[in-house]
């Protein structure tokens, strides 16, 4: 099998039992770099392009289970772009039209990049990993499933088949700076969920440490300083969106590279959590 | 990937045959080099420039990004799919033409590919739609101020000056 293009997610399972070692192909905006400039040379590739199965999104209680072939574009607009703005807004800075129309919310965490602009939405939404396989199905919450850089806990036979994020009410935001506006990858990055359903504000952190990180503490002092039953949710208090920079920039683990350095990194994530915060209550 | 393989695209309404390609070969690859189609450019190969831009199955995409044989029985057209049949030339290329928004040209057939796929979805875009939509098509030379103007031209054109 060089290469099969299954079209149901059975198709998938049984092509990656007779071929564990055989790479994903999702949109290809990672893989196909690799194939190009690093001479990657995969033994066997099993496409994803054709199965529907992995393009779609459904309720399930509480939840949204987003499927992992959904595109940034897909994710741009429409109800789960309601739901979800934070996750919207990140899809919007990824790349251009065309990198949009065929990267994926499930490459994107499958490649587990700790700039990938789809994780600080998904760690700040407190979203599960859906992983299937010929043997069954498991979840994991997506802090456990990111293990490093580019490093997860899926095994060979296995696919990311979708991501369920609980159900939140609230704004939401995401922020990243780049050396320009279009086509550029996060030097730093900062998503914002506010949810009156569980009265907490909830802040991740991206491209500052080996994976996207929660500010805990940060987190702590918005929370404390939201009065959750006004008809929508305010901070008086004028210093706490100061204190939310500093406190988001104290837990980035941010190192120099050729995207930026960690003294810059830092600064600005002192800004932007400040300033998602501010756009948020 | 050393494998070899034999599938069929296709390309601009017509089924075409790619046999015994190296299963790495990008979409772009099989075009220029086993199709005869050199109108998509090959520049970054890292889907930054935008000049390699088809559409695939109605969407446009990098072909660079696109695995050849990953595309099989997939509707691709390129910059040679437009325009007529004896090489008229389309609106948009016309008003790249009269508003001199070719210098070099490399990146040229990407944008009228990116601007049709615009235009048959939005025949009438704002300015900021027309940004974006060519946000992900590099030009070095002109600094996209008559690109813009030249999309204005053909919108005038295709709507009898009502847009």
């Amino acid at each position: 099998m060089a290469i099969v293009m299954p079209g149901t997610l059975d198709e998938v399972y049984r092509a990656l039992a007779d071929e564990p070692e055989a790479h994903l192909l999702a949109g290809g905006t990672d893989l196909m770099v690799e194939v190009n400039y690093a001479g990657r040379r995969p033994p066997a590739v099993v496409g994803l392009r054709k199965v529907d199965e992995l393009r779609s999104w459904r309720r399930e209680g509480d939840d949204y289970v987003i499927g992992a072939g959904l595109t940034w574009t897909d994710l741009m607009s429409g109800e789960l772009a309601e739901r979800f703005p934070a996750l919207a807004i990140a899809a919007r800075t990824v790349g251009s039209p065309q990198i949009r129309n065929g990267g994926t919310i499930g490459g994107n965490v499958g490649t587990a990049s700790p700039a990938g602009d789809g994780l600080p939405p998904l760690y700040a939404l407190d979203a599960t990993v859906l992983i299937g396989s010929a043997e069954g199905t498991r979840e994991e919450p997506i802090a456990d499933f990111v293990t490093g850089v580019k490093r997860t806990t899926i095994r060979p036979g296995e696919l990311i088949t979708g991501l369920r994020v609980p159900a939140v009410d609230g704004p939401q935001e995401y922020c990243k700076i780049g050396t320009r506006n279009a086509m550029v990858i996060s030097a730093a990055g900062v998503a914002v969920v506010v949810d009156r359903l569980s009265r907490t504000v909830r802040c991740a952190l991206g491209a500052v440490a080996p994976t996207v990180v929660r500010a805990t503490e940060a987190e702590a002092v918005a929370t404390r300083a939201i009065e959750w039953d006004a008809p929508t949710p305010t901070i008086a208090d004028p210093t706490v969106h100061e204190r939310f920079g500093e406190l988001a920039a104290e837990a980035a683990r941010p190192i120099d590279d050729h995207r930026s350095t960690a003294r810059y990194r830092r600064h600005a994530i002192s800004v932007m959590a400040r300033r998602a915060l501010l756009r948020c209550v | 990937m050393s494998e070899h393989v034999s599938y069929e695209l296709v390309v601009n309404g017509e089924r075409r045959e790619v046999e015994d390609g190296w299963l790495g070969e990008s979409l772009l690859y099989v075009l220029r080099e086993r199709l005869g189609l050199p109108g998509s450019k090959n520049a970054c190969e890292q889907g930054e420039c935008g000049s390699c831009s088809v559409v695939l199955d109605g969407e446009l995409i990098c072909s660079c990004l696109v695995l050849g044989a990953s595309a099989a029985d997939s509707e691709v057209t390129t910059i040679e799919g437009y325009g007529g049949p004896d090489g008229e030339l389309t609106e948009v290329q016309a008003a790249f033409i009269e508003n001199a928004a070719v210098q070099c040209g490399f990146c040229t057939p990407g944008l009228i590919v990116a601007i049709e796929h615009l235009l048959e979805e939005h025949p009438t875009p704002t300015e900021l739609e027309v940004r974006e939509a060519i946000s992900g098509n590099l030009c070095r030379c002109t600094g996209y101020g008559r690109i813009f103007a030249a999309v204005e031209e053909a919108v005038n054109i295709r709507t009898g000056g009502r847009a």
